[in-house]
């Protein structure tokens, strides 16, 4: 016997709210499986279940708020039953109403719809399509209802990402700028994406939407916040700031030899496995962050903790504003092909609102990337309890001085915001100065 | 009409009547080779006045009328061609061409390849295309694109003054069979015919409009159509670019492409019908080679998939309208 609880998915999350239950008694689960939806105060969460066997009775209704640790069902794993425990309290009734969960249609129990579409799908199918990499909103239903059965998922081809509108051209740009198609919102025939969309999301915050299709935006008079994750954005940052005794560094690193290395790479493979500039930079904070343990890890209770693992959190921004930060996990021994795959997958559950549990728990150094916002550095607060956050601004065309002759480079500026508790600048310089090293090694990344 | 070329600051008001039958005259007056045969062009002066006078001018030898028997004169003309002369054979609508669709495919467009190489045929063949008249279904179609499907011939559809009255040149000097194609509802159509201008190319589609937004593609009696489509939507702010053909076979696709590459939109205008057309063909051909500057799936206007009627109304209703152009134009660019 095992018990499910409502899990930690954050350092400043104390209490979840159970939004939705992919099983029922009797479904049998495996270690991994997706069971159930939390919404904490930052975003929606789909949980996974840390035990194989077959799922007793569930505790907790949905819609119900629990502190973190309450039992939210029981999971016989067919070993000895556990001691009998009463049902769980409810939590304080909660101020507010929680948010409703992403719009979904009810499916019968059991059955959950995608986040992406409307595709009725079981647990087990779930899991076999993730296995696979496939998206279920693009797999036709043959079951009952139109629901997906396994071996519509068996049969599914495997070519992975969920197919978006766009216009060849669309299609073109957003290649050629680097910019996620799944991410925007076409104002085409039929949601379809076109060129000047991209454009409008290349030059920066969303244009808005052409006049004859705009869609009428709620007006928000209220003064709550902006959203959900807005309050819980706001007393984390506030922590950070009156806590954390920050001193930043920044350094300009040249990219000549990166990005020369990279268009070589790029060259003679299929647009799914170029890699784009971010993935050479992540890669190298990694690295760097495992050649300078004092940078990786959490304080706590008044002293540094390293971490022996690099999990590299990678702040995103939501398109309803806000911010997350999933983590990559063991971002340091990942090849680049994988870590950019790992990227793509991450960045675009984060702004679907359906990370899983293992991405939210906490990284150990995280990085901010403004560049594609358009700006040349950003020196950002370190998230609590990390030590230390790496700002990465925008790759430009600069002039630099090579042996005695001046010239034009791409650059990026990097900075650091570090924990002056936990470190020093020294420290922080010696990071720094590792990623450059890196970088103008881009064939050993 | 707009031109081909900004006016040189001579040029004078004609009609495309007149154009086409300056053309003649200059050829006939050139070439000794050269004359003219079909049904009523002699006596009558032409079932659509083209070369009214011109009996009186050159004589029997050279304007001849022929009797209602498309297969006979234009195989005449054939051979002529195959004998040395330059004949110019008029036919009166393409709709009747067809009789002698076999002598045009069948020896014009194969003698070269199946002689070997050693028999050109350089006949040039005028017909007039096309609906708007009432005239009904048997006078009103627009069969050019059958012909822009056979290899050997070279197919022209003149749209402007200018290229009515040089269009006839270039094609006697082709040493290949050339069918021009008037549209009927151009003949009283007026335009400054450029005094500049002394010869054109046989093997270039023209700008007419320069826009930014969307090409309009088209040829022949729908270009009229289609620069007033392109005054209405500037409008309403939306420039489009207007592409005359001018030659249906070959096609220029380089100018076609550039044009797509600049606006990323296209809207093809076509009075043939839909099913199998130029249009059709043109579409795939913007798809196979210029695929990745689409904005939007290219739209076609075409006319009604119906025997083309003699009712006002429902002539109208069934051809292309700048209306129409202006509806497809916004389909693609919203």
């Amino acid at each position: 016997m095992a018990d499910f609880t409502m899990p930690s998915l954050g350092a400043d999350m104390d209490e979840g709210t159970l939004v939705e239950w992919l099983v029922g008694p009797g479904d049998d689960v495996t270690k991994g499986d997706v069971v159930a939806v939390v919404e904490t105060a930052k975003s929606t969460i789909e949980v996974e279940c840390f035990d194989s066997g077959t799922v007793g009775a569930l505790l907790v209704d949905p819609g119900t708020t629990v502190p973190v640790g309450t039992r939210l069902a029981v999971i016989d794993t067919g070993s000895e039953p556990p001691a009998a425990v009463p049902a769980p309290a409810p939590a304080p009734a909660p101020a507010k109403q929680p948010a409703a969960p992403a719009s979904e249609p009810q499916a019968a129990p059991g059955l959950t719809t995608t986040g992406s579409g409307d595709a009725v799908s079981t647990p087990l199918v779930r899991h076999l399509a993730e296995r696979k990499g496939i998206d279920l909103s693009s797999v036709h239903g043959s079951g009952k209802g139109g629901r997906i059965t396994r071996s519509d998922v068996e049969h599914a081809p495997a070519d992975g990402p969920h197919r978006v509108k766009a216009s060849p051209l669309a299609r073109r740009l957003a290649q050629s700028s680097g910019i996620d198609l799944s991410a925007l919102r076409g104002t085409g025939q039929g949601g379809t994406i076109r060129a000047d969309d991209v454009r409008a999301a290349a030059a920066g915050p969303p244009a808005p939407a052409v006049e004859s299709h705009a869609q009428a935006r709620p007006s928000s008079a209220t003064a709550a916040p902006a959203y959900p994750a807005r309050a819980a954005i706001a007393a984390l940052m506030s922590r950070a700031n009156r806590e954390i005794p920050h001193y930043y560094l920044s350094t300009k690193i040249d990219l000549a030899v990166a990005m020369a290395w990279m268009r070589d790479r790029n060259a003679d493979r299929p647009v799914a496995e170029r890699l784009v500039p971010a993935a050479l930079l992540l890669k190298s904070v990694a690295l760097a962050a495992r050649q300078v343990p004092e940078l990786n890890g959490y304080w706590k209770d008044e002293a540094f903790m390293p971490s022996d693992t690099v999990r590299l959190g990678v702040a995103v921004s939501l398109r309803g504003g806000g911010l997350v930060a999933p983590a990559l996990a063991d971002a340091d021994t990942m090849s680049l092909p994988e870590l950019m795959a790992t990227l793509k997958g991450l960045v675009s559950r984060a702004r679907g609102g359906r990370l899983r549990a293992s991405e939210t728990a906490d990284p150990t150094l995280t990085v901010t990337n403004l560049g594609d916002q358009g700006v040349e550095a950003v020196f950002g607060m370190i998230y609590p309890p990390q030590v230390a956050l790496v700002g990465l601004g925008r790759v430009i065309e600069q002039p630099v001085a090579v042996d005695g002759m001046l010239t034009v480079h791409p650059t990026v500026t990097a900075t650091l915001s570090a924990d002056h508790r936990a470190s020093d600048g020294a420290t922080g310089a010696r990071f720094l100065t590792y990623i450059d090293r890196l970088l103008q090694r881009p064939e050993e990344l | 009409m707009s031109k081909r070329k900004a006016p040189s600051g001579t040029s004078r008001p004609t009609t495309y009547r007149e154009a086409l039958r300056e053309g003649l005259r200059e050829a006939l007056l050139q070439d000794e080779r050269v004359f003219l045969m079909g049904e009523d062009v002699g006596r009558y002066g032409g079932c659509f006045g083209v070369s009214l006078g011109l009996l009186e001018e050159f004589g029997p030898d050279r304007i001849r009328d022929t009797p209602l028997s498309e297969s006979g004169f234009v195989g005449a003309g054939i051979g002529a061609a195959l004998g040395g002369m330059r004949p110019v054979v008029e036919i009166m609508t393409v709709n009747f061409s067809l009789l002698a669709l076999d002598q045009i495919l069948n020896n014009a467009a194969t003698l070269l390849h199946m002689s070997g190489g050693q028999l050109s045929v350089p006949v040039v063949i005028r017909m007039t295309t096309g609906a708007g008249r009432q005239l009904g279904a048997q006078h009103s179609h627009s069969l050019e694109g059958w012909y822009a499907h056979i290899p050997g011939i070279r197919v022209l559809a003149p749209a402007t003054v200018d290229d009515a009255r040089h269009m006839l040149a270039a094609a006697l000097a082709d040493p290949d069979p050339v069918l021009i194609f008037e549209h009927g509802s151009l003949y009283n159509a007026e335009g400054a015919l450029d005094e500049a201008v002394d010869a054109v190319d046989l093997d270039t589609a023209a700008v007419r409009r320069a826009g930014t937004d969307v090409s309009v593609i088209t040829y022949g009696g729908s270009l009229p159509k289609a620069m007033a489509a392109a005054e209405t939507l500037a409008g309403e702010g939306i420039s489009a670019e207007v592409v005359d053909l001018r030659a249906l076979r070959p096609l220029d696709d380089a100018t076609v492409m550039a044009s797509v590459g600049r606006t990323h939109r296209a809207v093809i205008v076509d009075e043939a019908w839909r099913s199998g057309s130029l249009a059709a063909e043109i579409s795939s051909r913007i798809t196979e080679q210029a695929f990745y500057e689409l904005d939007a799936p290219v739209q076609r206007v075409c006319s009604a998939e119906v025997p083309i009627p003699y009712a006002r109304q429902l002539e109208e209703a069934a051809l292309p309208q700048p209306a129409t152009i202006v509806d497809a134009v916004r389909r693609t660019v919203s």
